[in-house]
């Protein structure tokens, strides 16, 4: 029996396909994953994900110890906005990625990954000596997810006066402390929505007001494909400590200026970006009836050297496998799977595939 | 628990097996295996003329999940497919037994049938895993 989130009972009464997630006992899907990422595309879904981590930062030194632990800036965003960054490693590896909801000042919420949890706090830890700041897992902590182009309405029908009003004013990565709920417009599928974080225990009261404006529940199969064809990478997938940001397609996510900002990994960084970084991320599609998947081999014409597919699926809104995949930087727009003996012909395109619940031009078989 | 009709015989594989009685019998794949598949995205059939042995790899069924070969129950001539697989791969989850059949054969050996799992026998195969 892994860890159950407060939800766990409710996951069983709609059906849901249990499955260890990172020692978590979590709905894979709850009948067909196809059918619940298409509903959270063409309307709104909800999904549990209260294994993820909560850890609030807090005190006067707060801002100075996440400019320095942090690859992106927090001095860039105000109270009420929020932030995605990498956390790296002095080699300039990612030791995580992770959102920190900006709630007041000196005052931070961090969400971090499920299996990279317990060690991100022993590393936030590890690094805090010499800052004032407070840093507090909130395990008694659950999140849901209401993602979709109907979800912030729906939401808006369920939630507290107070609670609708922050979701109607709330700006794309806006986020709103009402309570001892955090709201906020973020999420991990592509689409517009709300992450809700609340006390473990109003948590159920909640998911069942939602179901009752039907919003209908989505597992993580659904999330997977869904955050997959938005381009968004996964910890674990895409990224690890051995790998770069810039070798990750997070360079956006750098925030170089200003240059005195000395944050943990920040001299390996300049040394990739004087000399260049071998392997860039890209998006691979098919046309061919074969699902692309993660560790599948990736071979370039004219190059020996070859990539590897880091997360791959069928896309349920193109209709056709799609993967990300890390290459030499030299590949160019074709290259060949081999998959169960055969050479599967992918074109190389930008790794995003859907935008606005619709297939990106160009890509839609 | 998963549907395992009465009337038809099994692969510990999780094929059935249908004898239309007319020398010819139906394949498909098993409710156990479709739920513990997933949503199915491509089947791949053999071609109608194919002559198969029991035991071989005669077709794959691939999900979001994994690909997975299906194996000839029975060996024979391929003289039907299920076209309706290639634009709706989701009906061999709906109708595993039904509109999700696979393709059908000529039965060169029908006596092969006999050495197949009985209802009882394939559920208890699904039971253990």
């Amino acid at each position: 029996m892994g860890n159950r989130t407060p939800l766990y009972t409710s996951h069983l009464d709609l059906g849901g396909k249990m499955v260890d997630f990172g020692g978590w006992d979590m709905p894979l899907h709850y009948g067909s994953q196809l059918q619940e990422h298409q509903a959270v595309r063409a309307d709104c879904g909800m999904f549990d994900v209260s294994h993820m981590r909560v850890v609030d930062i807090a005190g006067p030194g707060a801002e100075a110890y996440l400019r320095h632990l942090l690859a992106n800036d927090v001095a860039r965003a105000a109270p009420g906005k929020a932030l995605y960054s990498a956390m790296l490693n002095e080699s300039g590896g990612i030791v995580d990625d992770l959102i920190v909801y900006v709630l007041a000042e000196g005052d931070y919420r961090l969400v971090v990954n499920c299996a990279t949890g317990a060690s991100d706090i022993a590393w936030m830890r590890g690094h805090s000596p010499g800052f004032a700041v407070e840093i507090t897992p909130r395990p008694e902590l659950a999140i849901v997810a209401i993602q979709g182009p109907g979800a912030l309405a729906r939401v808006q029908q369920v939630v507290c006066d107070a609670a609708r009003a922050a979701v109607a004013a709330m700006p794309v990565f806006g986020c709103a402390q009402v309570g001892r709920w955090t709201l906020a417009r973020t999420g991990y599928t592509g689409e517009d929505g709300v992450e809700i974080i609340l006390p473990g225990d109003q948590c159920p009261d909640l998911w069942q007001r939602l179901l009752a404006v039907d919003v209908p529940p989505v597992g993580l199969g659904a999330r997977d494909t869904l955050r997959l064809e938005a381009g968004l990478n996964l910890y674990g997938n895409e990224m690890d400590a051995t790998v770069s940001p810039l070798e990750a397609n997070l360079g956006w996510t750098l925030a170089w200026d200003p240059p005195e900002r000395d944050f943990i990994g920040r001299a390996a960084l300049e040394e990739q970006r004087r000399r260049g970084v071998g392997h860039k991320l890209v998006g691979l599609v098919t046309r061919e009836r074969a699902v692309l998947r993660a560790h599948q081999v990736v071979r370039l014409p004219g190059l020996a050297a070859t990539g590897e597919i880091t997360s791959g699926t069928f896309s349920p809104t193109l209709g056709m496998p799609i993967a990300m995949a890390r290459v030499p930087v030299a590949a160019a727009s074709e290259a060949v799977v081999e998959i169960r003996g055969r050479d599967i012909p992918v074109q190389i395109v930008k790794p995003c595939f859907v935008r606005h619940g619709q297939g990106l031009p160009g890509l839609a078989g | 628990m998963s549907e395992v009709p009465k009337e038809l015989r099994y692969l510990e594989s999780h094929e059935w097996v249908r004898n239309e009685g007319d020398g010819t019998a139906t394949i498909g794949i098993t409710d156990h295996a479709q739920d513990s598949l997933g949503d199915v995205v491509y089947v791949e059939l053999p071609e109608v003329g194919a002559v198969l042995a029991a035991g071989e790899e005669s077709a794959v069924v691939e999900s979001v999940k994994a690909a997975s070969d299906i194996f000839a129950p029975v060996s024979g001539e391929v003289i039907a497919i299920n076209e309706q697989l290639e634009d709706e791969p989701e009906t061999v989850n709906n109708s595993p037994y039904g509109d999700g059949w696979f393709y059908r054969v000529k039965m060169s050996d029908p006596s092969e049938l006999e050495d197949l799992l009985d209802a009882d026998g394939y559920r208890e195969v699904a039971a253990d895993e």
